[in-house]
């Protein structure tokens, strides 16, 4: 919580990669050079020790049935052919294509409603500002579990359980932390620049739209990238929501919970887990992708307001 | 929640009175501009009031009735569900299941984020990169984690277990003894431990280097500067992870599902059960939507008191750096 309210201002000037200063540095460093080896190795150690499921999970992809047990971590019989037999096996591309459309929609649908949430807290005098921000604050404490029982009720009313709707309909309306963090972000914009605006004829919306929002793009960023690595990876709620359907209707997660399941020998299966093991692997490579260009968001999200994704 | 989150409320009272002397403070909003900021934050008002406070009205009329499935209806049902809280043994069961993992996992995950975060504050080269690594698995869906684990585990042919023996240690049967079930899914935790490890590594970058030097002046050993310096000026985001770990472990769920709950056979070890597991079973399999209420409402009593508790214990030892 201390850390929650410092701010995301510096989100565009201060990129995480960007080097502290030599000075600074040096001064952190071990003073030997044995201490500085060790350190390093140390750390190549843990980076193994981080990387190694990543290297068995390609080489377990491309490894034939009954070989995925193995620990080779390079396959004995090179099995390329898992990549295009696994979509006839698995309805992989289905659940891909689920969810990314789930995913893009939940984080789109956050981003935006919890920016237009945020700015009316952030510029707006109103009675019962105050009280209701800290009602938005508390929000967050409570467990899922709470309401995870009656929303599923209210979605089962309108018909929709089964349907892409409730994995992300509830975004339309703001999520509390990202309102929070959008509010932090628009709250460190000058308010004379506003005021200016508004001066020279633009109305409210037009002072959200075309100033507050170009301003606040990295942290916009943030927000739909913490949300759409949440939905890629709700099991959860696809199991609520989706896990009655065919196979077709599922997403990725539960895809590979489903194939898990199918091919276990314990029901019936032949063992086949490579299939799983490529599916599991084109289900993370997305999210490595997503990483790869968004790191800086990530890192910087994560470090100034404490979201664990 | 936090005390300082809302800075702009007096600075706006101060201008509002400088600006229009004399009003009372009851009539210094702009009508204009108050309407248009409850249209700005309608979204949040109505999603409230039908995903929050709607919900959480439900979810209590549902704790204290029984849901008939067939014809989707709900009778009363008195305090019966919040007996069966204490009569039905798998709730006390998995409740236990559950303290023994958090206890097992925060710790350990604490230390180990704050190793990691330690280490790269400190390497000299080559940082960015061990970071991207570290971080990487926190990116992974837990899913394909627990589907890689599942075989990396195996008690026999597993890559864990052959590491063990590497050093002449047989390895126990991970996902099969229930005494190694919830080190298992501690394991996978300490291997998604990313998101804690980066929240240290922003509090160590922002300890005043200074205070080393003065120790080493002082003659402090490593030992010493850890336990009197770096401890203290990072004690808030250890406060923090603290607390977001402990209710994400009271929680605990997609791990616990995929490797042990996910077909229907409940053929799974007792001590796999977690709360959150025999909650989901007992509302999305059973259908007994008024006994999960009630099941949900402990767990959230009980997390609310950790955290309160945590919080108490937790203002004695945080140093704030304003002198809060």
């Amino acid at each position: 919580m201390t850390l929650a309210p410092t701010a995301v201002e510096s989100v565009d000037t201060e990129t995480a990669e960007a080097p502290a200063p030599p000075k600074r540095r040096k001064k952190l460093m071990p003073k030997t050079v044995i201490g500085r080896t060790l350190l390093a190795i140390v750390a190549t150690g843990f980076a193994l020790l981080f990387a190694y499921p990543f290297l068995w999970l390609v080489s377990a992809s491309f490894k034939p049935r009954g070989e995925v047990f193995d620990n080779q971590l390079i396959p004995k019989t090179f099995s390329p052919q898992n990549y295009s037999e696994v979509w006839d096996q698995l309805p992989l591309m289905h659940w891909l294509f689920n969810s990314i459309g789930i995913a893009l929609l939940a984080a789109t649908a956050v981003a935006v409603a919890s920016s237009i949430v945020a700015f009316g807290f952030a510029y707006f005098r109103f009675p019962g500002r105050g009280l209701l921000f800290g009602v938005v604050l508390a929000t967050m404490m409570l467990p899922a579990a709470v309401t995870m029982i009656p929303v599923y009720l209210i979605w089962k009313e309108t018909g929709l359980v089964g349907t892409w709707v409730p994995l992300w309909g509830a975004n339309l309306f703001g999520s509390a932390f990202y309102i929070f963090l959008q509010r932090q972000f628009f709250m460190g914009l000058p308010r004379e620049l506003f005021e200016a605006a508004r001066l020279d004829g633009a109305s409210y919306w037009g002072m959200f739209w075309r100033i507050a929002m170009p301003l606040s793009v990295p942290s916009f960023i943030i927000v739909f990238l913490f949300e759409f690595q949440a939905s890629w990876n709700n099991l959860q709620g696809s199991l609520i929501y989706l896990n009655s359907g065919s196979p077709e209707e599922f997403t990725a997660p539960l895809g590979i919970a489903y194939a898990m399941t199918k091919y276990s020998p314990t029901n019936g299966g032949e063992g086949d887990y490579q299939y799983v093991m490529v599916a599991a692997l084109l289900v993370t490579v997305p999210m490595l992708i997503l990483f790869a260009f968004g790191q800086r968001y990530f890192i910087q999200g994560i470090a100034t307001t404490g979201n664990k994704g | 929640m936090s005390p300082q989150v809302d800075p702009s409320t007096e600075a706006i009272v101060t201008r509002d009175a400088s600006r229009r002397p004399g009003r009372k403070p009851r009539q210094r909003y702009d009508r204009r501009e108050a309407i248009a900021g409850y249209l700005f934050i309608s979204p949040w008002i109505i999603g409230f009031c039908i995903f929050t406070a709607g919900a959480m009205i439900y979810s209590v009329v549902l704790a204290f009735s029984k849901y008939n499935l067939a014809r989707n209806s709900l009778s009363p049902a008195g305090f019966a569900n919040f007996e069966q809280l204490w009569e039905d043994p798998r709730v006390a069961m998995s409740l236990g299941n559950t303290l023994v993992y958090a206890l097992m996992a925060v710790p350990a995950e604490i230390a180990f984020a704050l190793l990691l975060a330690l280490i790269l504050n400190r390497v000299a080269r080559g940082a960015g990169m061990f970071r991207t690594l570290y971080y990487l698995p926190k990116m992974t869906p837990v899913v394909a984690t627990a589907s890689v684990f599942l075989i990396l585990l195996n008690g026999n042919s597993g890559a864990v277990n052959e590491f063990l023996g590497f050093f002449g240690i047989q390895g126990p049967q991970w996902l099969i003894d229930p005494a190694w079930i919830k080190p298992s899914i501690v394991l996978m935790a300490l291997w998604t431990t990313g998101g804690s490890m980066v929240i240290f590594l922003a509090a160590l970058k922002n300890v005043p280097q200074e205070l080393y030097e003065v120790a080493s002046i002082d003659g402090a050993g490593p030992v010493r500067k850890f336990v009197n310096i770096t401890l203290p000026m990072i004690s808030g985001a250890m406060f923090f992870n603290t607390i977001v770990l402990t209710i994400a472990a009271f929680q605990v769920f997609d791990q616990a599902y995929v490797l042990f709950w996910r077909d229907q056979s409940g053929a799974a070890p007792e001590s796999s059960l977690f709360y959150a597991i025999y909650l989901f079973q007992q509302a999305f399999r059973q259908f007994n939507f008024g006994f999960a209420a009630a099941m949900a409402w402990l767990l959230f009593v009980i997390i609310m008191c950790v955290t309160f508790i945590q919080m108490k214990v937790g203002n004695k030892f945080v140093y704030y750096e304003g002198g809060r």
